[in-house]
């Protein structure tokens, strides 16, 4: 069987076939405001960087940077993944084959914020705090913003994943998780460069 | 949903339905159409709210320490909240929602001829964010030691510490209900731009759309390019607030000025979201009584979106007093000025529009070009403050206050009358009253004249915003200038009672008024195709295709002047 086609009502009665589905287009949308989101806070950490005497405070433990560099590579394979598995939804629709992929993704993915909590956990057991410095208050707002929304994108595409189970997700929906994941983590390598390395 | 889902795609299944619960109809309806009215409702309600918060700091400006009609004596806090609160609600709970929320929600899908939103249970959620923002909104006047007295702009760091502002609960309250405000919108952004670039009807093509909806959609766009920042910020904010960080709080390392950066990166492309709206209804209604076709359709476009664009880059002109280099406030002061020239070419392309028409003097025309007069003395203000030199005297006067709500006023009060009037037999089937609706519209554009004329002088005389009793400061506590002040707080006593009027028409005309035929107003737009109000599902079975542009008023060799986008060309020569 074929991906689910489009038939609940109010999906637009449009009488055009769009040149990109409603569900991408609106996760498209969405992240115009979320590529604005992380430039502030980028930005607004550059600015006061940019303005310390001493960068990183000398009394606060540095970052993980080998560990978060294993981990970014993680994050990234399940991106290329879950490209595989898109290509195999739309090539052969329902297929056994699609799934494990698909879970695979979704396993490094998790993998990934888990990871990260554990690092998490280490930093502030080493006094590395939301006030300890603003250096702290930075480094847990940005990378807390994207672990956010790695965990709101896994819980939807796990969404997915169970509707897929039950034969009834639609491609566009699929292919709507799927631009977002690229987004979280289109968005780590530039974090992990900022915060981590500079 | 699940008995829907086994349906082909595009046999609609929500035509056949049994009657629905009045609950199911007008509390958790995914149609758009109530959802518009959930909007216009709830901004309605606000703007009684946020009406009288104005009355009451007005009466303590004109007589200061004395008792209040309806409120009592007004404490400094108290003062600091109300101007707040008012601002606050004024944009971010009366024109986003009216404008942008209620009726793009209402308009979009009928003016582009489908049948509801691409998104509409999105849709429907969008307004249960909204509710909540504004019971948290109003939760926030009432927590102990009151609502949040630290400006709309909210400036750090006397918004970031409870010990600087005085309001721990209220301040994080008033965070959080600008939060989920912009949550709500957002969502609503996502549903319109994406309804209007997929879902319209046959045969319309991207010049095709009315302008109106043209304008609400790049008004989302820009408010989705632009409000992330101040999602940033707001964060930023709330953690500084409640949780002990120092982002912005410059005893512990942290950066003041960051936040005016944030704020206004958002707080200037906002002013033109709530002002595109307002410019669309205008050149609907203008189009339609004068019968004529737009001036420079594609030059108004266009306009609007380098508008959008430069609107980017004008932020700081704001903040030429905060520490702003001399020269990015010389950069800053080019692109303001250069920022007028698209809001101008609107404004002469409507006029050039209205030139030798036959022009229907009614309601909602009165309201339309009450807007374009007014609104130019807000425009023509805004270069003088946009020049930094004039701006270093003049910031946080009363001049600033007077341009702004010249601007403000036409587009939150005048344009949404306009829109109300003109777009209400398609909502509730039903006319309103015009007498009364002259009557009203004259109540409302002398008295709002009487109010901020008064208010340039006085702000040009060096009358600083934000004072609780200008009786403490010699210099401004002379005899003319209060009777200055006692006649703006005079006129807008008028305005509101003229106010009266409006309500009355409206809820006799939504019972007793004449009843609306489908196209009272001889308009060419889809939405006046669709029964007067339209059903569940617009336009019945059959949605309508699009033959031409919105404006073809007047055109020669039709017997009628007008030519709706949907009539078939071989009906030109029948008719
Ligand atoms: C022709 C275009 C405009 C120009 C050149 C312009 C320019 C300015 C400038 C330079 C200021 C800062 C003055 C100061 O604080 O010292 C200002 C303030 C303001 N403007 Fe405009 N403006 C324009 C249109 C608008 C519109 C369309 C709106 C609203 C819908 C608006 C709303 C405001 C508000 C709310 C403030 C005060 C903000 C505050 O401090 O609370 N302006 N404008
Ligand atoms: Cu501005």
């Amino acid at each position: 069987m074929r991906y689910a086609e489009a038939s609940y009502s109010g999906e637009g009665g449009a009488a055009r076939e769009p040149a990109i589905a409603n569900s991408v287009f609106g996760v498209l949308v969405f992240i115009v405001t979320e590529v604005m989101f992380f430039i502030a806070l980028i930005s607004a950490f550059l600015v006061t960087k940019a303005n310390a005497l001493q960068w990183p405070p000398p009394d606060q433990p540095r970052l993980p940077i080998a560990a978060t560099a294993f981990n970014t590579l993680v994050l990234l394979v399940s991106a290329v993944i879950l490209f595989q598995a898109g290509k195999a939804f739309q090539r052969e629709g329902f297929a056994k084959r699609t799934e494990q992929l698909f879970l695979l993704a979704l396993g490094l993915g998790t993998f990934f914020v888990v990871f990260q909590g554990f690092e998490w956990a280490r930093l502030l057991s080493f006094g590395l705090t939301l006030q300890s410095s603003s250096y702290g208050s930075f480094f847990y707002v940005i990378i807390g913003a994207h672990a956010l929304h790695a965990v709101g994108a896994l819980a939807g595409m796990a969404r997915l994943y169970i509707k897929m189970k039950q034969r009834q997700l639609r491609l566009q929906s699929f292919q709507a998780g799927l631009v977002f994941w690229y987004f979280v983590v289109g968005v780590w390598p530039i974090l992990y460069v900022l915060v981590y390395l500079t | 949903m699940a008995e829907v889902a086994t349906q082909t795609a595009h046999q609609d299944g929500h035509h056949d339905h049994e009657e629905p619960s009045f609950w199911s109809k007008y509390v958790f309806s995914t149609d758009h159409k109530i959802i518009g009215f959930q909007y216009l409702f709830t901004g309605l309600a606000m703007a009684i709210i946020g009406g009288f918060f104005s009355y009451v700091f007005r009466m303590q400006l004109a007589f200061p320490g004395s008792s209040v009609p309806f409120y009592g004596v007004v404490s400094p806090a108290a003062y600091n909240m109300l101007i707040t609160n008012h601002g606050t609600i004024m944009i971010f709970w009366v024109a986003m929602p009216v404008l942008i929320a209620a009726l793009g929600n209402f308009l979009i899908p009928l003016m582009i001829g489908c049948d509801d939103m691409v998104f509409p249970k999105l849709n429907r959620l969008s307004y249960q964010i909204f509710l909540l923002s504004t019971i948290v909104l109003i939760a926030s006047f009432f927590v102990p030691q009151g609502g949040f007295g630290g400006a709309w702009t909210s400036y750090t760091p006397l918004s970031a510490k409870a010990e600087y502002n005085g309001t721990p609960f209220g301040a994080p309250l008033w965070l959080l209900a600008v939060t989920l405000e912009i949550v709500a919108f957002l969502i609503g952004g996502i549903n319109f731009i994406t309804t209007t670039m997929n879902a319209r009807a046959k045969g319309m093509k991207l010049y095709d759309i009315p302008m109106v909806v043209w304008m609400i959609v790049i008004a989302s766009i820009l408010f989705m390019a632009s409000v992330g920042p101040l999602v940033a910020g707001a964060v930023m904010l709330f953690f500084d607030q409640v949780l002990g960080t120092s982002f912005f709080d410059p005893a512990a390392g942290g950066d003041p000025v960051l936040w005016q950066h944030l704020f206004w990166f958002f707080g200037h492309p906002e002013v033109y979201v709530v002002l595109l709206p307002a410019m669309g209804v205008v050149a609907e209604i203008m189009c339609t009584f004068a019968r004529k076709k737009l001036f420079g359709y594609k030059m108004i476009l266009y306009s609007s979106v380098g508008l959008g664009i430069l609107s980017f880059f004008v932020w700081a002109h704001h903040q030429f007093i905060s520490g702003v280099d001399p020269r990015a406030a010389y950069l800053f002061t080019t692109t303001t000025l250069l920022i007028s020239i698209p809001v101008a070419i609107m404004l002469f392309a409507f006029i050039a529009t209205l030139w030798g028409g036959s022009i229907k003097f009614n309601t909602p025309m009165l309201f339309a070009m009450a807007f374009l007069g007014e609104f130019l003395i807000g425009g023509v203000t805004g270069i003088w403050l946009g020049s930094s030199g004039v701006d270093v005297y003049l910031h946080d006067t009363y001049f600033v206050l007077a341009h702004f709500h010249y601007t403000f006023v036409p587009i939150a009060v005048i344009a949404v009358f306009a829109a109300i009037y003109y777009w209400f037999p398609k909502m509730f089937g039903r006319m309103m009253n015009d007498t009364w609706g002259k009557i009203h519209f004259w109540g409302t554009i002398i008295p709002f004249n009487g109010i901020f004329l008064p208010l340039f002088v006085l702000g040009a005389s060096g009358q600083h915003r934000r004072i609780y009793n200008f009786q403490n400061f010699p210099d401004l506590a002379s005899e003319n200038f209060q009777d200055l002040r006692i006649f703006a707080t005079g006129s807008l006593i008028v305005l509101i009672l003229f106010q009266i009027p409006f309500f009355v028409n409206f809820i006799v005309s939504l019972k007793r008024g004449e009843k609306a035929s489908r196209n009272p107003w001889k308009s060419n737009t889809l939405e006046w195709v669709a029964p007067s109000p339209p059903p569940h599902g617009n336009f019945g079975d059959e949605l309508p295709v699009v033959y031409r542009g919105p404006y073809e008023y007047s055109v020669e060799d039709r017997e009628e002047d007008y030519w709706p986008q949907n009539q078939p060309p071989q009906a030109a020569a029948r008719s």
